[in-house]
């Protein structure tokens, strides 16, 4: 069983600022969420949760338990590499099915797709 | 032996991985980890993934700190859009750059760079121009975008991934 009063106050300070410093960050990109005006501004918000703030708080736990438990705790990390390989493909695939909604409706916000190859051109044609 | 060990960096992340979750360095963590890290590479190969060619490690470190320190930055960036009072004055908007790099992985890193850092997504690649189409936040100059995409992530990860 672990308790946080356990934690000495070189290790606790550091702990705090860092779980503080991620909260915050994440609670401004979900703020973003609600503030900015289109859906892909919008989706560049929450990554400041899931690059800098999930960060900062695997970092402050990383330092919580590996002095708590004096030996180095390092399986954070794996979260933190899981989150940077899975949140964009998530990112990539909203963005892209808003892309096809918003070229469907013919909308001038969103550039063109690229044209196609010469051959299906002439098909078509 | 390139029949049992095709993907050796994949068979020693996986191990990685098990002996990181497991957190012991025990032979009987390693010996399972290894079981679990050759099954899973098999199940793999029956996907028939086009093959990693990695080199210049030098040149992937270099690389990670540059994501590291662009990924703080750009954090501050765009908490001070999200926070800044008013505000109307920032433009966003879409930024077709031409890509010189075709290997899968290296544009794959690439996507995966440019849309973990907040402020810029990768939203569409066209394989027939090799180009792709970036949001950005806070779009001042579309040259500009270019040139950063290019000399900062490119170049490197084509010295990568050849």
């Amino acid at each position: 069983m672990t308790y946080a009063a356990d934690l000495p106050v070189w290790a606790a300070v550091p702990t705090a600022f860092l779980l503080l410093l991620g909260a915050a960050l994440a609670l401004i990109g979900s703020f973003g969420l609600l503030r900015l005006g289109s859906f892909y501004d919008r989706i560049h918000a929450p990554t400041l949760g899931t690059t800098m703030g999930i960060g900062c708080v695997l970092a402050a736990s990383m330092l919580f338990f590996s002095v708590l438990e004096t030996r180095l705790v390092l399986h954070e990390l794996l979260i933190g590499v899981l989150m940077v390989v899975t949140t964009p493909v998530t990112l990539m695939l909203l963005a892209r099915a808003a892309l096809y909604r918003d070229r469907t409706e013919g909308s001038d916000d969103v550039p063109p797709p690229p044209l196609p190859p010469v051959k299906d051109r002439d098909v078509r044609d | 032996m390139r029949k049992w060990l095709p993907f050796s960096l994949m068979t020693a992340s996986l191990l990685s991985i098990w002996l990181l979750l497991t957190e012991s360095l025990t032979p009987g963590a390693v010996i399972l980890g290894l079981a679990v890290a050759f099954g899973a590479q098999r199940a793999l190969m029956a996907l028939a993934p086009p093959r990693v060619r990695f080199r210049h490690l030098r040149v992937a470190f270099d690389l990670a700190a540059v994501v590291l320190r662009e990924v703080v930055r750009s954090n501050w960036a765009v908490a001070w859009i999200v926070l800044r009072p008013g505000g109307t004055e920032r433009v966003s908007g879409f930024v077709r750059i031409p890509l010189d790099m075709r290997a899968p992985y290296g544009l794959t890193a690439l996507a995966c760079i440019i849309t973990a850092t907040p402020g810029t997504l990768w939203v569409e690649y066209d394989t027939s121009d090799n180009t792709m189409l970036l949001h950005v936040l806070d779009l001042i100059d579309e040259e500009e975008w270019v040139r950063i995409i290019k000399d900062r992530y490119e170049r490197r990860l084509m010295e990568i991934f050849g």
